[in-house]
């Protein structure tokens, strides 16, 4: 990928434009590199709590399905069938709470238990009773247990998605964009220098041009001269008929050869 | 999105699913009309077809919003592992549970897998 780069003109406004492009690019990958190292962080911190919390889960299940051991024990029947026939609403609800770290919403269930309910109020009326309500107790602590579970997994996928989504986008700015805009840029100047050289030969061109002209301007008068002085001369031998005006003629030549001078230079 | 989701199912053998009833997380939503609609489903050991475990977990993912974790025993999640680990929407979260007769193996989860996979385990 080193090799391209942005299709722009070479102006100096678009240099501008590509520095303050670079500029942003890098400002942008600073802080997408700090949001994923932070996002990273959290989501170590997530994954070691879910595997301790894994093997809490296991243990309270076990307890949980002893004590209903217990309960078919003191009751003498299987109670399930009765349990799911006298289910009706739901007592033990989630609440979902969102949590914000680094610009990423996770959600956190919360537990709460509806008191008012009870769909078990004839569920070991003859015997056991006390049992169950031991393994209701030790049931609905697991499902605490589980509901937390839950939580740190669901916050696990999310971190694991939008570590994924911000990583790319890091690589690319790394890789990608921030490459080639300094190959935009180092096109834009080597295409400037280019016409900066362009234009000063040019101009030296057009100066040599220039001292050229002069050079011959300066010996077609020389020459010009030296005829009018030789003419004058060679009227003074032949008779001194008429010295002023013959001399005004020089000097006026004098004039407007300072005057052409002054023209061909500037 | 996730505010209307409160409830928690459960996809379990009959000790595990009576146990969370007992717990309180069931609900049957037009209970009196022909559409009953539990928030359970006990699955039997030998009777219950694949096909039926594959029906109820699509109920509880897809069609149904109101539920927040769904809880699946280990052993029944093994049956359809291809479903489970093709499943990566954030909610419901799904959650797998040991059972009785079956301890709790963190080689077989599929979020663990995820995680070792990642840390390069």
């Amino acid at each position: 990928m080193s090799g391209t780069r942005e299709q722009v003109f070479p102006t100096r406004m678009t240099l501008g434009l590509m520095k303050t492009k670079l500029k942003g690019a890098n400002q942008g990958y600073s802080l997408l590199k700090r949001k994923s190292e932070a996002l990273t962080k959290r989501f170590r911190d997530i994954t070691k709590r879910i595997d301790d919390a894994k093997q809490k889960m296991g243990r309270v299940m076990q307890t949980a399905a002893f004590s209903l051991a217990e309960v078919s024990y003191a009751t003498g029947e299987n109670i399930g069938y009765q349990v799911q026939e006298s289910v009706l609403n739901a007592r033990f609800k989630v609440r979902a709470r969102q949590e914000n770290v680094s610009g990423v919403y996770l959600p956190q269930f919360e537990s709460f238990v509806d008191p008012e309910i009870n769909d078990f109020k004839l569920t070991g009326l003859g015997r056991g009773g006390q049992q169950v309500q031991r393994a209701k107790e030790i049931y609905s602590k697991a499902v605490e247990t589980l509901v937390e579970l839950a939580s740190l997994q669901t916050a696990f996928i999310i971190l694991d998605e939008v570590i994924k989504v911000t990583n790319r986008r890091v690589n690319a700015i790394e890789h990608v964009i921030i490459p080639r805009t300094e190959n935009t840029i180092a096109y834009i100047n080597s295409e400037l220098d280019e016409l900066d050289r362009e234009e000063f030969y040019r101009l030296k061109k057009v100066q040599e041009k220039k001292q050229q002209e002069t050079a011959r301007l300066d010996a077609e008068m020389k020459a010009k001269r030296l005829e009018e002085e030789r003419l004058s001369n060679e009227n003074k031998e032949s008779g001194n008929n008429e010295p002023l005006p013959e001399s005004s003629v020089p000097i006026s030549t004098e004039v407007l050869v300072a005057e052409q001078e002054d023209d061909v230079i500037f | 999105m996730a505010e209307k989701r409160t409830l928690l199912a459960v996809i379990g053998d009959e000790n595990t699913t009576t146990g969370l009833l007992l717990a309180g997380i069931g609900q049957i939503s037009n209970s009196n009309t022909e559409l009953a609609d539990k928030n359970f489903f006990v699955y039997q050991e030998g009777k219950t077809t694949r096909e039926e475990i594959t029906d109820i977990f699509e109920h509880f993912t897809e069609e149904r919003d109101d539920i927040a974790i769904l809880l699946i025993n280990q052993h029944v999640a093994e049956i359809i592992r291809s479903k489970i680990d093709a499943f990566v929407n954030p909610f419901p979260a799904i959650l797998e549970i040991p059972s009785k007769d079956h301890p709790y193996d963190p080689e077989k989860d599929s979020v663990l897998k995820r995680v070792r996979k990642l840390f390069g385990e």
